[in-house]
């Protein structure tokens, strides 16, 4: 069930009215029911894969905090009689048990999401590797289908027992609730991904109806529907024309297609982010924001703490961190400050975490080279600007422009344009068409031919620009005004009748702009033997 | 916490360890800084900052290190 | 002040539901000056007398039987609620819905969408079950229409289906948004243009020339929905040498009628008796008749019925007779200014027909 369909905005519009007409107290299991159905609709089998995570995350979660009990009645008993140094070893005895479990856990999980998602990548290139080497023996590849959201939901799940391997909460008792947070279902397909900690606060309570929350919900809802049916899908049909035949579109339609498609993403990904937060809002749940305008980031660090937020810090918690510092990082610190000094020295662990972290980022986005090219070309971004810091600070000792507003927005454009040409390893066919096109546009001088009306050869006519650029420009002027706080808080000081005014109008823009269903197009009627 | 203050110091030296409270809130400190310092505080401290302690509470004041390192060396 | 706000918000609401009916009336199709067809099947809800004689099927029906005709020959009052590439499912519930407003004493079908055992085109589709009034009858007949990508609420609400035309609208959009020119004489579409038959065709090999169970599922419920409402059912195949029809198929509804105590004319087989001519007789190299040619086809076929089932000659009702004057005058004056146009332009202009190269 995609979130562009009627049948979920029927099933979303059912279960807001049931929801707010049963008991409080059943209110989370009928989201827990909803989310089920929900998972139900992309097919049935899947359903064992979901189970089997919250079913085992269930399990071991439960036998790590037994440990940890334990552990803490163990130390409680015998505070006086045991030494510091025997307190010590217990703990550490302890905390190997509780690795195990954890261990246990993340491999089961992991390797699920790494068989299902990755081993046809890798039967793919053991052939490449094995043809590269005269071999004749070729594997073939394996029949299985990406059950929903098993990217997204595996995270989240993981997070949390590593949460409470680390004892920051202990683990839900209710295996249901547990449910619940795995299968949650807005944010199921696209994220964000919760913390444990964070979307229990809501996601179990009691909700009685509010006007405010709902009302900010469903205009988030409605938003979300507008970046992607009005904005997005619109202009995907020229993106989708120009990265199709990159032999015909080069030069400047591949610098198009790259801007076509920052635009794009950006407003589908967000848009579909909205419309999570908004059903949760409308629901009284408060998911945690994954965006915070990320084109307007001065630097692609910034940017990625500003753009998929949740995916960006589950990383950095759950593994830059561990394994910066781990044993063996802190051997190769050691090492390779005795050897360079502290200065280099200080980084080159800091760079090999950022690789590995930057290939993993990669390839969570897609079985291929080309997001593996795609996160590791991120990831040279990154250090390169790291390395360019002396150089920076030179810069503004020199010249005292940190706060002129040409320079941040020419930091600004220069982030978009990183960031966009970087993306196109995720539009083009494989690594090497996307290093053509990127040099084409650099190579190929046909950037007059965009004025030669070709642009509306890419499947958009003149009506769909003029659409887009209206959509796009109520985009950035939202954005801008949102830095001065929540436009929605902002509109409901307004007076009842320009709100409403405003509420029918985005919905019968979306209604008679946005880009779905079947398109009427006359040329079908044409006379044929009927 | 002298020899913390040091550490600080080389890495950022623009910036007043001993009164700034935001060190991560305000992005003076990034996440590279981060993992350098919990190296060197092994090194000097011989104490392991396991990966949980890192967060910004940890870290958003020398002080907050030092009470830190006081903890786990414990 | 309390009873303000809630005043609004029901105004709000109200007002937000007149912009969507008026969105939806501008753009839906006018199907006034190009694709008329798409006009035919609403135009029965504006009969006020009943008929005889209510004809259903494709483009074989609409397009090659007068009705003005049977009715200025022999007194007969027909319908013909026939649309582009009607498929069965969709004649069967057509006539289904026409009996709750009137039990003709005949139906005749047209045979050659018994080769359709799925459904072909949503443009078709489109043509055929938009013009319905609201009803189950429709529902039942959309569902069984529908292809993979459809949806029952895009037909319920055809603002959804058609919202994209807001960039194609043209004045023909806003001139009809309310009321509609009549451009069928009671289902008829009246063409006088000429394109004379070239070449015979060879219908090509099939695999099998079964027709599907489906076809016959909804057959065998027509033949059903007559016999309880007492109407006598005609199977005609009409004389259009387009699409090809198999000596196969024709073998199979002769057996059906026979099996079913129906009669079954295939018009193909009496193309002399007709009088049809194909060198003046058809607009489009036989696919289908012209004026000319559906008026002969009237003459003949109204002849049968009226002699088979007992028709009354109902000239002399003269209520009935108003009615009818006024539909034999637009019958007229449509023909005169078609022929206007044809000497003009050398094509019909206004029903945007492409000039013939």
């Amino acid at each position: 069930m995609l979130f562009a369909s009627y049948g979920f905005i029927a099933f979303i519009s059912i279960l807001f009215i049931v929801y707010y007409l049963i008991p409080k107290k059943h209110q989370w299991k009928l989201l827990l029911f909803a989310s089920y159905v929900f998972y139900l609709f992309a097919g049935p089998k899947y359903i064992l894969y979901i189970v089997f995570t919250t079913v085992s995350t269930y399990i071991i979660s439960l036998r790590i905090d037994k440990l940890n009990q334990t552990q803490a009645q163990y130390l409680a008993k015998h505070k006086k009689d045991l030494s510091r140094a025997d307190k010590r070893e217990y703990r550490d005895m302890m905390k190997y048990r509780m690795r195990r479990w954890l261990v246990a856990c993340l491999l089961l999980n992991f390797g699920i999401l790494a068989v299902v998602k990755y081993s046809n990548f890798a039967i793919a290139n053991l052939n490449a590797i094995s043809r590269a080497f005269g071999g004749q023996g070729q594997l073939s590849f394996l029949n299985i289908a990406l059950p929903m959201g098993i990217s997204f939901y595996t995270f989240q799940t993981m997070g949390y027992i590593i949460d409470v391997f680390r004892g920051k909460y202990s683990p839900e008792k209710n295996i249901f609730k547990l449910a619940l947070f795995v299968s949650f279902f807005p944010q199921l397909v696209q994220g964000p991904i919760s913390r444990f900690d964070d979307l229990s606060k809501t996601l179990f309570k009691e909700h009685s109806f509010e006007h405010r929350s709902f009302s900010f919900g469903i205009q988030r809802i409605m938003w979300g529907y507008f970046k992607k049916l009005v904005i997005a899908d619109r202009i995907l049909v020229a993106v989708n024309t120009i990265i199709r035949d990159p032999e015909m579109y080069q030069g400047a339609f591949a610098l198009v297609g790259m801007l076509f498609y920052a635009f794009q993403l950006y407003a589908d990904f967000t848009g579909g982010i909205d419309i999570t937060i908004g059903i949760a809002q409308v629901l009284g749940i408060e998911v945690q924001e994954n965006f915070n305008r990320p084109y307007f980031s001065k630097s692609i660090a910034e940017y990625w703490r500003r753009w998929h937020i949740t995916l960006g810090t589950w990383f950095k918690d759950y593994l830059f961190y561990p394994i910066s510092v781990s044993k063996p990082m802190m051997r190769v610190f050691k090492f390779t400050r005795e050897r360079f000094g502290g200065a280099i020295g200080r980084r080159i662990p800091v760079y090999i975490s950022t690789i590995t972290v930057w290939f993993v980022t990669g390839i969570w986005h897609g079985s291929s080279w080309n997001f593996i090219a795609w996160g590791l070309a991120n990831c040279v971004v990154i250090i390169i600007s790291q390395e360019l810091e002396p150089f920076y600070a030179w810069f503004h000792s020199k010249f005292n422009v940190r706060n002129a507003f040409g320079f941040r927005l020419f930091q600004v454009v220069r982030t978009v344009l990183l960031m966009s040409s970087i993306r196109m390893f995720d539009c083009y066919r494989d690594v090497p068409t996307t290093f053509r096109m990127f040099g084409s546009m650099f190579t190929v001088f046909n950037y007059r031919e965009l004025f030669g009306g070709v642009l509306l050869d890419l499947g958009l006519n003149m009506a769909d620009y003029c659409i887009l650029l209206i959509g796009l420009i109520l985009l950035l002027g939202v954005s801008l005004a949102q830095r001065k706080g929540s436009v929605r808080s902002r509109l409901a000081q307004e007076p009842e009748p320009l709100r409403y005014a405003v509420y029918s109008f985005m919905f019968i823009m979306i209604l008679i702009f946005g880009a779905y269903g079947v398109g009427y197009d006359s040329s079908q009627f044409i006379y044929n033997q009927f | 916490m002298e020899e913390l203050l040091e550490i600080l110091e080389e890495m950022h030296p623009d910036v007043d360890f001993t009164t700034c409270d935001t060190l991560i809130d305000s992005n003076i400190l990034d996440s590279f800084d981060i993992i350098a310092l919990i190296s060197e505080i092994k090194l000097e401290f011989g104490v392991t900052i396991p990966p949980d302690e890192i967060i910004p509470e940890n870290f958003n004041s020398a002080k907050a290190m030092y009470e830190l390192i006081e903890r786990l060396s414990d | 002040m309390n009873k303000k706000r809630i005043g609004l918000k029901i105004a709000t609401i109200c007002f937000l539901f007149i912009t969507l009916w008026f969105l939806q009336k501008l753009m839906v199709p006018k199907y006034v000056t190009a694709i008329v067809e798409g006009s035919l099947i609403e135009e029965y809800y504006h009969e006020e007398t009943d008929h005889d004689v209510v004809f259903i099927g494709d483009c074989e029906v609409y397009e090659n039987i007068s009705p003005i005709t049977l009715w200025e020959k022999y007194g007969i009052t027909s319908f013909i609620r026939g649309g582009a590439q009607q498929l069965i499912w969709q004649s069967y519930y057509l006539l289904e819905e026409t009996l709750k407003y009137e039990k003709p004493k005949v139906v005749v079908f047209n045979v050659l969408a018994m080769k359709y055992d799925e459904p072909q085109k949503e443009a078709y589709n489109r043509l055929n079950l938009d013009g319905m009034k609201l009803s189950m009858e429709k529902i039942k007949a959309i569902k069984a229409s529908m292809m993979d990508d459809e949806n029952l609420i895009e037909y319920i609400f055809p603002l959804l289906r058609y919202h994209s035309r807001w960039s194609e609208l043209t004045s023909e959009d806003f001139k009809y948004l309310f009321k509609k020119d009549k451009i069928s004489h009671n289902g008829y579409y009246m063409r006088v243009d000429v394109e004379p038959v070239k070449s015979i065709p060879k219908g090509r090999k099939l695999s099998s020339y079964q027709f599907g169970e489906r076809s016959y599922y909804y057959l065998d419920r027509m033949v059903e929905l007559c016999k309880d409402n007492d109407i006598d059912l005609v199977l005609m195949k009409a004389p259009s040498i387009y699409p090809y029809w198999y000596d196969e198929w024709d073998e199979q509804m002769r057996e059906y009628a026979n099996k079913h105590d129906l009669m079954y004319i295939n018009f193909l087989d009496l193309i002399d008796e007709v009088g049809i001519d194909f060198n003046v007789d058809t607009y489009d190299a036989g696919l289908h008749l012209n004026l000319s040619g559906a008026e002969k086809l009237a003459v003949y076929f109204g002849d049968i019925l009226r002699k088979t089932y007992g028709l009354e000659d109902r000239r002399g009702d003269e209520e009935l007779k108003k009615v009818w004057d006024e539909k034999v005058e637009f019958y007229y004056s449509m023909k005169e200014q078609q022929l206007r146009e044809l000497e003009e332009y050398g094509y019909l202009k206004s029903l945007g027909v492409e000039k013939r190269e």
